[in-house]
């Protein structure tokens, strides 16, 4: 999906660029929605805790799997818990997970890249086997693996994310680097005696930071359904926290027994917003690719 | 091989492969329960890895094909229970493969005399030899049944002779009320000795490979089709010579993973059977139209919670006894369990009247006296600790835990709740014993107390995870656990025990676990103390 | 034709050292994952003892650096070792799952081309309108739902409610006689057979699980058909092309498409093997009997020979992949060679 977004023009203006993304969101009211549902989940994960009617821990069994009412709009869980606080609840722990992940994964995979494109070379060839090994992997399995193995805690699922989409911003990097290491600006920077590390850092990297904010947008989506995944194995967070997978996961034994309102809930809520985290992304496209410009 | 008989046509025998496809349309469109009035389809979660209990590595839901394809010397009788379901009778030995046996005078060693007309599935004549070899192997193979036969004092090859072809003979270490009864086991299972000779190699004496994908079995059963992880086909041993030929013809048993696509199943009427049903679908599918649903308690069985005492705050019979109290039972029972099952919990007295196991333990939800012990024992304050459960059996496990959870809470006892995968779980709990509060499931084979307390409560052993140790159940349970239950010393013994894990509490009690069974149109389902299904009594109605 | 075959023969010698990463890799995840196998399968009532029998068996009580050795030798030999949950050698295991799982997705996969790139075609042609958006939202929207949700929904809703679907009950119902073992693929085997009831039913059970995929795969493919088709459409020679006074079909399909169907054959290659090893969730949901399951199963158990046999076949696959996608390119677009990085 990179390559397409590489085209991106090395030195933009950037009022020229604020004012493309004013025309992109003006015209495209889709990008405009994922912005505001964007806002939308981060009040909730803010505000979250503070907003809610019940306490999302509380259990009640003489109240455990009531259907959606007036008191409890979302209905009641196994245990009596307010589904709707347990959603609102969870936004922020999902949000982290994500945010961590693919922080964790693009901090690492830019690092790696750079070098790998920048110097080449031997180490070049290392890091793309290395690569080629982690993507060659199925890489739910390898998610599993490692939380598996390393135990199941917050930590353990944003490391096992984080691993297994490093190869991606490295390639990306990667790529974007390579083309402009012997490019004008970047000759004329070294000239002007920078060092390898500054020119990399200051000239050439933040070239590459465009195509990857899409791939973080479209990534932050795949780690919240990632971690999600893991939950309904059965290695996600750790009960009795809320989160949005491991409440469809259990949700789901409940379906057919016709308490629906468990899984469909924070089912919608993950689906929101991984949703808004896809459309984003989109949208970024829209903006940092310049052929859009029509 | 077997695996290739699963697409001949199975559902109506020799005939559907000689019809072809052009008739067959007929067939395909009748939905699975009406498929014949001789096909049974029984859906479970679980997977049989193995035809043969004795290899290493066998799973418990593969125990079932040792009890439908092979038989055993004896076996136990069958009741009715109040509720009218059917479950094994443990004061009842019948004949099996043996028509009778006798202990000699001095009740050192029995006799069984074999049906002369008993024949295995390939025909041959079962004799005392097929007998010897299969206790042989039972012993010497090492693992779980090698374990399981000790536990009836079988423990070597010697203490076995086949006197002629119709007479076997068992030489006992001790005496011991054990050995018949373990005898009915699924364990002791007799193999067809000639067909497992012939596939017998230097490196693999007792043809492990061979019977593990092939039966040589003279049991009600044949396994038509096996393919692991999908289903396991029974077809009719129609000259069965161990008891009456079974009414069905086939049974299908597929694994559906999924709790809640077997019960679509089953509520749609596309199987015949569920076994071992998740509890909330059993409380809700029971006393709907057509579904039977069958909840018996699991004999000798405790769901409990154990607090470890190599851990210093439980090293504390006060800090014990505060948990125990302040475990909210009643929830617990109705939210993990959906009530089904035994309570275990609010015994009148601290002393049991009686040697029934398991009983109420005298403990029941009071906060105020938890609080009071934990201040008494210097823990006023709290402490924290973990909780584990075992992931693949969170779907009790966790709703029980997070209870247990909130109520600790309450007294200042602060929990995490640790989920460890079914691979660790045992290492962790069972084996290293280094789980400082965790949830335990152990339920014994044979229905004594003295075997309860043999394995759960004595030190080092399997199932006592809390790494109890008091010296007079040290020295009560070895005497006890041999001795004749009419004996006059045996019932003061067991009382005393029971008495003394009571008042100590390395586990506590949080109810009696059920084994619950849907079915439809399906009659004779019968419970059996290894929860594993048994086809043979199987009728449709 | 010689020149190529050369460069398929260095293709195959860069993905040696990717397998042999994975094969270290794999063997030192399993041995890191917690849980003792032996203790697993010594059963309920194992004692110290019995345990130690059983992980003399397994070879789990030599170093770590041997039982690699003894690993390492005998998948150069082709044995793979015997799965400890099904009790069968891992390779008939897989022999007998792959089938299903690629059934599976390319089933899916197939589905989900037909609708997305016409989709995406159609978004491309009219950018930025209420269409453009729709299928956007339509297909995020298919992207955003975690796949044993939507199959459990699938369930509920076609076979419980309305009785519609077959049972989830894997592959085939139990009525029908599985067809004869040529390909594993039920629907292929079944057709060579002629037995048409049974292509039926097993595309029925193949509807609901393909389904759920394929919405799942739907947006990367729709996705990249569009902002392929867009950059084509842009391009150089389609302003020339169209300035030639070409119809708009002819530019459209014979130019444009053919030039945006390589990035399109990347993704869902990409895809491929994606779905492949995601597919994990939906199999769990449907009863199916492929690899992901199977893998989900050793890997809760610590099945060691399992997991390992799954990953290296799921590598090796990987590798076949990005080898025939690569072919793909240069029958698309000779010009492109297989100059390497």
């Amino acid at each position: 999906m990179s390559d397409l977004a590489t085209a991106s023009l090395p030195a933009k203006q950037p009022d020229g660029a604020l004012a493309h993304a004013a025309y992109v969101l003006r015209s495209n009211p889709v990008t405009l929605l994922a912005f505001s549902m964007f806002a939308v989940l981060l009040v909730a994960a803010i505000l979250g805790p503070a907003l809610v009617p019940y306490d999302p821990m509380a259990s009640n069994a003489a109240q455990a799997l009531q259907p959606p009412s007036f008191d409890h709009w979302f209905g009641t869980d196994n245990l009596g818990r307010d589904v709707l606080s347990r959603v609102v609840v969870a936004t922020r722990l999902d949000l982290v997970i994500s945010v961590a992940a693919v922080a964790l994964s693009f901090l690492i995979g830019s690092i790696l890249g750079s070098i790998a494109g920048y110097w080449g070379g031997w180490i070049d060839s290392v890091l793309n086997r290395l690569f080629d090994t982690i993507m060659a992997f199925p890489l739910f399995v390898l998610a599993m693996g490692i939380v598996a193995a390393l135990g199941n805690t917050v930590e353990n699922i944003v490391y096992a994310t984080a691993v297994i989409n490093i190869p991606f911003y490295a390639r990306l990097v990667r790529a974007e680097v390579n083309i402009r290491r012997d490019a004008g600006f970047a000759q004329a920077a070294k000239l002007a005696g920078n060092s390898d590390i500054r020119v990399l850092a200051v000239h050439i990297f933040p070239n590459a930071l465009p195509p990857m904010m899409v791939q973080v947008s479209l990534n932050l989506g795949w780690a919240i359904l990632n971690a999600a995944g893991l939950s309904f194995i059965g290695l996600g967070v750790r009960p009795p926290t809320a989160e949005w997978g491991i409440m469809v996961a259990e949700g789901a034994n409940f379906i057919v027994s016709g308490e629906w309102w468990l899984a469909i809930f924070p089912g919608l809520a993950l689906m929101f917003a991984v949703f808004t985290f896809n459309l984003l992304g989109d949208g970024l496209r829209d903006i940092v690719d310049p052929r859009q410009r029509t | 091989m077997t695996y290739e008989t699963s697409r001949r046509g199975f559902l109506t025998g020799v005939g559907a492969t000689a019809l072809g496809a052009s008739v067959l349309p007929f067939l395909k469109v009748l939905p699975a329960s009406a498929a014949g009035n001789d096909v049974v389809v029984a859906v479970t979660g679980q997977t049989i890895n193995s035809l043969d209990i004795h290899r290493k590595g066998t799973n418990r839901p593969s125990y079932q094909v040792a009890v439908n394809v092979y038989d055993r010397l004896v076996s136990f009788g069958t009741k009715t229970l109040e509720d009218g379901s059917l479950s094994y009778d443990y004061a009842v030995i019948e004949p099996e493969v043996a028509e009778s046996w006798e202990f000699t005078d001095d009740g050192m060693a029995i006799v069984f005399k074999l049906r002369p007309e008993g024949k295995f599935q390939d025909g041959s004549p079962i004799t005392a030899e097929d007998v010897k070899w299969s206790f042989d192997r039972a012993v010497s193979v090492g693992g779980f049944p090698t374990v399981q036969m000790k536990a009836g004092s079988l423990e070597k090859p010697e203490q076995f002779e086949a006197i002629d072809e119709f007479t076997f003979k068992i030489n006992l270490l001790r005496k011991s009320k054990l050995t018949l009864p373990d005898l009915a086991v699924p364990v002791p299972m007799i193999i067809n000795a000639k067909v497992a000779r012939e596939h017998a190699t230097e490196d693999d004496p007792w043809a492990m490979e061979y019977l593990h994908k092939t039966p040589a079995g003279s049991g009600a059963f044949k396994v038509a089709s096996w393919k692991p992880g999908e289903q396991l086909v029974y077809e009719r041993n129609d000259d069965w010579t161990s008891g009456p030929v079974p009414a069905v013809k086939r049974v299908v048993l597929r694994e559906v993973p999924s709790p809640a696509t077997r019960r679509a199943l089953l509520e749609r009427g596309d199987v015949n059977m569920s076994f071992n049903m998740p509890n909330k679908d059993a409380k809700e599918l029971s006393g709907t139209e057509d579904i039977t649903v069958t909840t018996t308690p699991v004999e000798n069985a405790i769901y409990c919670l154990c607090p470890n005492l190599s851990f210093e705050p439980f090293k504390d019979k006060r800090v014990r006894q505060a948990i125990a109290w302040s475990v909210p039972y009643e929830e617990v029972f109705q939210t993990a369990a959906y009530g089904r099952g035994a309570p275990l919990w609010g015994g009148q007295s601290a002393t049991p009247a009686d040697i029934a196991w398991p009983q109420k333990f005298p403990y029941s939800t009071d906060l105020d006296k938890a609080k009071a012990l934990l201040e008494e024992a210097g823990y006023g304050e709290g402490f924290e600790v973990p909780l584990s459960i075992d992931l693949s059996q969170s779907d009790w496990m966790e709703p029980a835990a997070l209870l247990i959870q909130e109520n600790l809470a309450k007294i200042g006892i602060k929990t995490t709740i640790e989920k460890i995968p079914g691979a660790n779980w045992r290492t962790a709990s069972l084996v290293e014993k280094r789980l400082p509060l965790h949830l335990e499931t152990f339920g014994g084979w044979l229905n004594y107390p003295c075997y309860y307390f043999f394995w759960a409560y004595q030190e080092g052993h399997l199932f006592n995870s809390s790494n109890y140790r008091n010296e007079e159940i040290e020295t009560l349970t070895p005497e006890a656990l041999h001795m004749p239950v009419e004996d006059p010393d045996y019932a003061p013994k067991i009382k005393r025990m029971i008495e003394i894990v009571w008042d100590e509490v390395p586990r506590i009690a949080l109810w009696q676990p059920a084994l619950n069974v849907g079915t439809r149109n399906l009659a004779g389902y019968e419970y059996w103390f290894h929860r594993q299904l048994d086809v043979r009594g199987l009728k449709k109605v | 034709m010689a020149g190529r075959l050369s460069t398929i023969g260095l293709r195959i010698t860069h993905a040696i050292p990717v397998i042999l990463g994975v094969v270290v890799v794999s063997f030192l995840l399993t041995r890191a994952l917690p849980g003792d196998p032996a203790v697993y399968f010594a059963g309920a009532a194992a004692n110290e003892q019995s345990i130690a029998e059983i992980r003399t068996a397994l070879g789990l009580d030599k170093p770590l650096t041997e039982q690699f050795l003894v690993y390492a030798g005998d998948v150069l030999t082709g044995d793979l070792g015997n799965s400890l949950s099904t009790g069968q050698p891992v390779l008939e295991d897989l022999a007998n799952r792959l089938p299903a799982s690629l059934e599976l997705t390319l089933t899916a996969l197939l589905l989900s081309c037909s609708i997305a790139i016409p989709l995406g075609v159609l978004a491309a042609t009219r950018p930025g309108s209420a269409v453009d958006h729709l299928c956007r939202v339509l297909v995020t929207a298919g992207v955003s739902l975690p796949t044993f949700f939507t199959g459990i929904v699938l369930i509920y809703v076609f076979y419980y409610l309305l009785g519609i679907a077959p049972s989830p009950l894997g592959r085939l119902d139990f009525i029908y006689i599985e067809p004869d073992h040529v390909t594993g693929f039920y629907l292929i085997d079944a057709a060579i057979a002629g037995d048409w009831e049974t292509w039926i039913g097993a595309l029925k059970q193949l509807v609901l699980p393909a389904t759920t995929l394929a919405l799942f795969t739907l947006a990367p493919l729709a996705r990249m058909t569009r902002a392929a088709m867009l950059s084509a459409l842009s391009s150089d020679y389609i302003r020339t092309a169209r300035a030639a006074g070409l119809t708009e079909d002819k530019v459209l399909f014979t130019y444009a498409f053919r030039n945006a169907l390589l990035p399109v054959i990347t993704t869902l290659g990409m895809v491929f093997s994606f779905t492949l090893g995601a597919n994990v969730l939906v199999e769990k949901v449907f009863a199916w009997p492929g690899i992901g399951s199977y893998a989900v199963e050793a890997l809760v158990v610590s099945d060691y020979a399992a997991v390992q046999g799954f990953v290296l076949a799921m590598a090796l696959l990987f590798v076949a992949l990005n080898l025939v996608i690569d072919l793909t390119y240069t029958l698309i677009d000779p010009r492109i060679g297989f100059e390497t990085k």
